[in-house]
């Protein structure tokens, strides 16, 4: 397998803009990282387009937006991981020697949508709160409440994550949300889901992002700053009586991180910056300990000692994290390479976030509780 | 003088692995599977074993109706057919499986439940379905000390 490159990345402001299709949304990130690599359409071999609420046939709609060049195209749909299973798609297109330029896009229009679409029609049937939760918000508080009880965290811990993740996102242009909180702010705010309040959950919205892959021995042509994709994993859970009847997460990602630790052939002490998952606060801190930055149980303790901060010894979520960026569901995994590969060039707008000479970086998906996928990208 | 009869409803669970039984001796249960392979024991029925990949050893059977929290949230925000906030969670039964369940008899409050306490299953009518069925739900309450 060859080695890939991103010469181009383009990404629209994450937040809400009614007045703006998909078709808009799409074209203005798949304009911006051709310029970015500095070809046109007509460079572009293969394209993989991620989208999960529209309908099929977006990425052809989108191709139609900028040149109808006649390349494959495929529609992506994999739940929260959909971006980043477009971009490991067309990682695998350029890597397999089938194509020397892919595009990897995802956007997101989500309207009015909230609690991820269950709709009235459904009252009928749903036991939706009848019999416990299947909802994000629901089920990502359950596993915090969890973590509390085997270990002894406490709400404070998660609340400092959005603290953290809020503060960092007033230095993200491109971020729904920039504003930044304390942690009585974040404490005292309405409750969504216990310990979850309304700023430790990821908003909905609009916008879309866009990669564009190389072959590494021709990347030369486009890019002075060749940024690498050394690692592209997929997995699914494991069976346990959890994993069926609940959720279960862990498993899962703890293998996606090992098996793209060994595929990078370095560890997490070898990373500069992780852009990870966070669509609830409670999930960070279980991730931490799932991709193996500490130790199980030591999420708390983690946060507390700040670690997770700029200029601490892994700097997590410097975009301001899914929790302030947003989370239009297609765009969210290929916006993630998108900041990390600005952080490694040492152009992230603004730099005030930027982690100073960074060379490698891990990006985090977890799509419903079904696929976990990473990345790492270095220089 | 005339008594009149109370119209006698057909009773439906609100999810399959819920058995009503006809008899009021007998209470509600939930429905499992065990692979006569390994032993695995399932909530519902299934035809591949996913622990051992046998299929068609599935038997079912009768899983208890006592566990253990296995985790548990407060919500304050849900869909508009429910009233919050309420307690919602996961229960661990003794033969293995986990089950979603909401909570009854304690306040929609953190300090009222622990992961770990014991909870017993009860059933309650939610409503009424599309052709006037009495729809059953269960839930689980603390078991008194």
């Amino acid at each position: 397998m060859r080695e890939v490159v991103v010469i181009g990345v383009g990404m629209t402001k994450f937040g809400r803009f009614p007045e703006k299709t998909i078709l808009d949304l799409g074209r203005e990130a798949i304009v911006d990282a051709m310029k970015d690599a500095g070809i046109d359409i007509r460079d572009v071999q293969v394209m993989y387009s991620g989208s999960q609420y529209q309908p099929n046939m977006t990425g052809q709609y989108l191709l139609k937006q900028v040149g109808m060049t006649m390349i494959p195209v495929v529609n992506v749909v994999n739940a929260c991981a959909t971006g980043s299973t477009a971009v490991r798609e067309a990682y695998f297109a350029v890597a397999s020697g089938a194509y020397d330029i892919a595009m990897a896009v995802g956007a997101e229009q989500m309207g009015k949508m909230g609690l991820l679409g269950v709709g009235e029609s459904r009252a009928e049937v749903s036991p939706e709160g009848i019999v416990g939760t299947s909802l994000m918000p629901g089920i990502f508080a359950e596993l915090g409440v969890r973590h509390m009880g085997q270990y002894g965290t406490r709400p404070e811990h998660f609340a400092k994550v959005a603290v953290k993740n809020h503060k960092y996102s007033v230095h993200n242009p491109r971020s729904q949300y920039r504003q930044a909180y304390s942690l009585e702010e974040v404490m005292n705010v309405r409750m969504v889901c216990w310990p979850n309040t309304l700023y430790m959950c990821c908003p909905t919205g609009d916008g879309s992002a866009a990669v564009i892959l190389c072959s590494a021995e021709k990347a030369k042509k486009y890019t002075r700053k060749p940024i690498k994709i050394i690692a592209s994993i997929m997995t699914t859970p494991t069976y346990t009586p959890e994993s069926l009847g609940f959720v279960e997460i862990a498993t899962m990602t703890r293998k996606a991180a090992d098996e793209a630790y060994e595929k990078a052939g370095l560890g997490p002490k070898d990373l500069n910056l992780i852009e990870l998952h966070d669509c609830f606060a409670t999930a960070e801190l279980l991730h931490y300990e799932n991709l193996h930055l500490c130790e199980w149980g030591e999420g708390g303790r983690m946060i507390d000692e700040g670690r997770t901060e700029l200029g601490g010894d892994i700097p997590v979520n410097m975009s301001g994290g899914l929790l302030s960026k947003g989370h239009p569901i297609g765009a969210t995994g290929v916006a993630q390479i998108c900041e990390l590969t600005w952080q490694l060039r040492g152009e992230t707008p603004n730099q005030e976030r930027q982690v100073p000479n960074a060379k490698v970086g891990l990006g985090h998906v977890q799509g419903g509780f079904e696929v976990c996928t990473i990345h790492i990208v270095g220089r | 003088m005339s008594t009149v009869k109370p119209v006698s409803r057909k009773q439906v669970p609100i999810v399959p692995y819920l058995i009503l039984t006809a008899s009021g001796n007998e209470k509600a249960y939930f429905q499992g599977c065990q692979c006569q392979k390994c032993g695995e024991v399932y909530l519902g029925t299934r035809a591949i074993c996913i622990k051992c990949y046998t299929a068609d050893k599935l038997e079912e059977i009768k899983l208890s109706s006592r566990g253990e929290v296995f985790t548990f949230t407060v919500i304050h925000q849900s869909v508009p057919w429910v009233k919050v906030p309420y307690v919602a969670g996961v229960v661990r039964l003794p033969e293995g499986p986990v089950v979603r369940a909401s909570f009854t008899g304690i306040e929609a409050d953190p300090e009222a439940i622990k992961v770990g306490a014991s909870v017993e299953m009860v059933t309650e009518v939610v409503r009424q379905d599309a052709e006037g069925n009495d729809l059953v739900a269960y839930k689980f309450r603390p078991v008194a000390k």
